[in-house]
C-alpha cells in the first residue's frame, strides 16, 4: 500500500476514535510540550546573559559605596558615598588587568530645551565610562580630557532624550537646561535599546563627573570628591576574581578599614549576575527535561496499549484485509504508521503548546523567549521515533494473526 | 487441466482434549466455469475444506494445486499473493470496512495488487455496476441494506478478477427473498464464465448450483451434477404471486 494512502487511511482510523486518540496523545503533547518549553527557555536565558553582558560590556564590575545587601542593585546610594573618584584612579593605576574605572554620580532630572521639557536620568561621567561600557556618540563627539578636568558645562544626550527635545532637528551645539544650567550639546550617543530588563537605556544624558557634582546633582557629592559608584573592566573574564580580591585589599587600606571591620564599599561581578539568571533558568530546563522524559515514556505506552486495543477490536479487519491479499508486513505497516502518525499529530499539538508556555514564561520572567526550528524538528522527530518504538509490538501482534482465526473473532 | 485439484487432503487440529480429523483424506477436482455447493451438517468439515482451497489455512498432509499452483510450496507472502490473484471472498457477514465507503471496499483488493488510484477507481465502479449498485458506490456499508452489503462485499470478490469465488454461507444473514437475488446474481455471474464454490448448510441454497457435494465427517459423502435451480425464475413467480 502506498504510503500517502497509508497515512491517510491511518488519520481516518484515529479520526474515528477523535477522543480516544486525543487522550492517548496527551502524554506526548505534554512531553513534547516541555522538550519546547525547556529548549525555549534555556536559550531564552542564554540569550539574556548575552544581551546582558552586549548591553553592559563585558568583563565588568561595580563598586557601590556601603554594605550593599546581596541581590538589590542600589546604584549611587546618596548621602553617604565613601567612594571617591580618586579610588578609581588607584584601581585604574594599581590592579592588574584592569582597562578601565569609569566613577559616576547618577540622579533623575528635567531636561528643558525650548519649549520643551523631559525628565531623564543623567550620569556624570569621566573619559572611562566610554571603555567601560563600550558605548560611543553616534554624532558629535565624547568629552575631551579638558572638558572632564574642568568640569565644562556640556552634555551628550541619548537618543531617546534627543528625539523627545529636538525631534528631527539636530541637536549638536543647541543649549539645554538642567537644574537652570545652561548645557551645550556636544554629542548624541548610538542607540543601546531595551535593556535586559526592558528599561530604555537611551532615555539619559551624561555630563562630566565635576560639572554633574557641583552643579546639578548634590551636594554629598562636591565636598569630599565622592561618586555613586564605578565601573571596572577587566580585559579577560579571568582577571575579574582576582581583581575583585585585589580590589577589596586596596579599598580597605585607603579608607582604613582595619581587622575584622566591615568593608564600608562592595565589589559585584555583573557577569555572573548575568549567570545567576541562567543558573536557575537551568534549574527549570532540568526539570522541564525530566517531565519531558517521563511523559514521552507514558505517552509511548499509551500508544502501545491503544494500538494494542485498537488491533484487537480490528482483529476481523485485519482478517479481511489478509483475506483479499494483504501480506502479513502490510498489516505491519498499517499499524506502524498509525501508530507514528498518532504520535506525531500529539508531537505537533506538544510544539503548539510548548511554544505558547515559553512564551508565557518569557513574558513573565521578562526574557526574550526563542523556539528554535531545530527544536521543533527534534521534538516532532522524537514523537516519530517513539510511536515507531512503542508501535512496533501491537503492528507485530497484528501482522502475525492467523487469517481464520481473525475472520471468526467476534 | 482442472482450476481446483485435491488429492487426499486432510487437516487434523491437535487439541488438549484430543485430535479432530476436520478434514479426512479429500480428493477432487473443479472445472472452471463449473458451479458447486458444498453441503453438510455443521461441524461436517465444510469450513477447513472452504479455507484450505482459499489458501488461507495449510492442509496437514495431501496436495492441492489451484490453477496450476502446487500451494502446499507457498509462505505466508506467496499465499496472500494467490489469494489476492485467484480468489474472491464472500463471507456470512460481509465483512466490509464500516469507515469507508462501497467504493473505498470494492478497491480494497486492488490496493494490495498495487493498482494505481485512477484505474482502482474504474474497475471498482464498474465492479459496482456488475452487481447492480453503481449509484450506491459513496455509501457506507451503515447505509445499505442487508443484501446490498453482499452485493458490495460480491463486487468486492470479482475485482481482481479472480479465477475463483469461494462463499461460505452467503445467504446466513439475509431473508429469504433477498437470499434468492444473491443466488441469482451468483448464477448471473457463473454464466459469464465465474468458477463459484458456495458453502451452505441450506438444501434450497444447494439446489440452484450445477454440482453438489456433501460432507460428513470430514469425508465426501456424495458427490453429483444436478440441473440447477434457476433463482431468475424464482424472483419473477414471486413477484407475479
Ligand atoms: N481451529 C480449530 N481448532 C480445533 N478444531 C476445529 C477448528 N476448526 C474446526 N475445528 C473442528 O473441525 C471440525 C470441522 O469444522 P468446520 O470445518 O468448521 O465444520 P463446518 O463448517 O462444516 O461446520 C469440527 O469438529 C470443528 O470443531
Ligand atoms: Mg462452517
Amino acid at each position: 500500500m502506498r504510503f500517502v494512502e497509508a497515512i491517510r487511511s491511518a488519520l481516518s482510523a484515529i479520526a474515528a476514535n477523535a477522543l480516544r486518540s486525543l487522550l492517548t496523545m496527551l502524554g506526548i503533547v505534554i512531553g513534547v510540550a516541555a522538550v519546547i518549553a525547556m529548549v525555549a527557555i534555556g536559550s531564552g536565558a542564554r540569550n539574556l546573559v548575552d544581551q546582558q553582558i552586549r548591553s553592559l560590556g563585558a568583563n565588568l564590575a561595580i563598586v557601590t559605596p556601603g554594605n550593599v545587601t546581596q541581590g538589590g542593585a542600589r546604584l549611587g546610594a546618596g548621602a553617604s558615598s565613601t567612594l571617591t573618584d580618586e579610588d578609581a584612579d588607584a584601581i585604574r593605576r594599581e590592579i592588574d588587568g584592569v582597562t578601565a574605572a569609569a566613577p559616576f554620580v547618577q540622579g533623575t532630572v528635567q531636561v528643558i530645551a525650548g519649549g520643551n521639557n523631559w525628565g531623564t536620568r543623567i550620569y556624570a561621567i569621566d573619559l572611562d565610562w566610554f571603555a567601560a561600557r563600550e558605548w560611543d556618540v553616534a554624532t558629535g563627539r565624547t568629552f575631551d580630557p579638558e572638558e572632564v578636568r574642568r568640569g565644562d558645562i556640556v552634555v551628550i544626550l541619548g537618543q531617546t532624550v534627543a528625539k523627545n527635545l529636538f525631534g528631527e532637528e539636530d541637536p549638536i551645539d543647541q543649549v539645554v537646561r538642567v537644574r537652570n544650567v545652561p548645557f551645550r550639546v556636544i554629542g548624541v550617543m548610538a542607540a543601546k535599546g531595551q535593556s535586559a530588563f526592558g528599561q530604555d537605556q537611551d532615555d539619559v544624558i551624561f555630563v562630566p563627573l565635576d560639572a554633574g557634582r557641583r552643579r546639578v546633582i548634590g551636594r554629598n557629592y562636591a565636598k569630599d570628591r565622592s561618586v555613586g559608584s564605578i565601573f571596572v573592566k577587566f580585559a579577560n573574564e579571568e582577571d575579574i576574581e582576582p581583581g575583585i580580591e585585589n580590589m577589596t585589599t586596596l579599598l580597605r587600606q585607603r579608607h582604613r578599614v582595619i581587622g575584622d571591620q566591615e568593608d564600608d564599599f562592595s565589589i559585584r561581578n555583573l557577569t555572573e549576575i548575568a549567570n545567576t539568571a541562567s543558573a536557575s533558568a537551568n534549574t527549570l530546563s532540568m526539570l522541564l527535561a525530566a517531565v519531558a522524559a517521563v511523559s514521552l515514556l507514558v505517552g509511548g505506552i499509551g500508544i502501545m496499549n491503544i494500538m494494542l486495543v485498537s488491533v484487537t477490536e480490528r482483529t476481523r479487519e485485519i482478517g479481511l484485509r489478509l483475506a483479499v491479499g494483504a501480506r502479513p508486513r502490510d498489516i505491519l505497516s498499517q499499524f506502524l504508521i498509525e501508530a507514528t502518525t498518532l504520535s506525531t499529530i500529539g508531537g505537533a499539538l506538544g510544539v503548539a503548546l510548548g511554544a505558547g508556555a515559553a512564551y508565557l514564561v518569557a513574558r513573565i520572567a521578562g526574557w526574550p523567549s526563542l523556539v528554535s526550528p531545530n527544536a521543533v524538528i527534534i521534538a516532532v522527530g522524537f514523537s516519530a521515533l517513539v510511536g515507531i518504538f512503542f508501535g512496533f509490538y501491537p503492528a507485530q501482534r497484528a501482522a502475525k494473526l492467523d487469517p481464520i482465526e481473525a475472520l471468526r473473532r467476534e | 487441466m482442472s482450476l481446483i485439484e485435491t488429492h487426499e487432503l486432510r487437516r487434523v487440529y491437535d487439541l488438549d482434549s484430543g485430535r479432530v480429523v476436520a478434514l479426512d483424506h479429500a480428493s477432487l477436482s473443479v472445472e472452471k466455469g463449473d458451479f458447486v455447493a458444498v453441503m453438510g451438517p455443521s461441524g461436517s468439515g465444510k469450513s477447513t475444506f472452504m479455507n484450505l482451497i482459499g489458501c488461507l489455512d495449510k492442509p496437514t498432509s495431501g496436495h492441492y494445486r489451484l490453477a496450476g499452483t502446487a500451494v502446499e510450496s507457498l509462505d505466508a507472502n506467496g499465499l496472500a499473493r494467490l489469494r489476492n490473484r485467484e480468489i474472491g471472498f464472500v463471507f456470512q457477514q460481509f465483512n466490509l470496512l464500516p469507515r469507508i465507503d462501497a467504493l473505498g471496499n470494492v478497491e480494497l483488493p486492488m490496493v494490495y495488487a498495487g493498482v494505481d488510484k485512477k484505474t482502482r477507481r474504474e474497475r471498482a465502479l464498474h465492479a459496482l455496476g456488475r452487481v447492480g449498485l453503481a449509484e450506491r458506490a459513496h455509501h457506507r456499508p451503515m447505509q445499505l441494506s442487508g443484501g446490498q452489503q453482499q452485493r458490495v462485499a460480491i463486487a468486492r470478490a470479482l475485482v481482481n478478477s479472480p479465477s475463483l469465488l469461494l462463499a461460505d454461507e452467503p445467504t446466513g444473514a439475509l431473508d429469504s427473498r433477498t437470499a434468492i437475488e444473491i443466488l441469482a446474481l451468483f448464477q448471473e455471474l457463473n454464466r459469464e464464465g465465474v468458477t463459484i464454490v458456495l458453502v451452505t448448510h441450506d438444501a434450497d441454497v444447494g439446489r440452484h448450483a450445477r454440482r453438489l457435494i456433501r460432507f460428513k465427517d470430514g469425508k465426501i459423502l456424495e458427490d453429483h451434477r444436478q440441473t440447477p435451480l434457476d433463482a431468475r425464475e424464482l424472483l419473477v413467480a414471486e413477484t407475479a404471486a
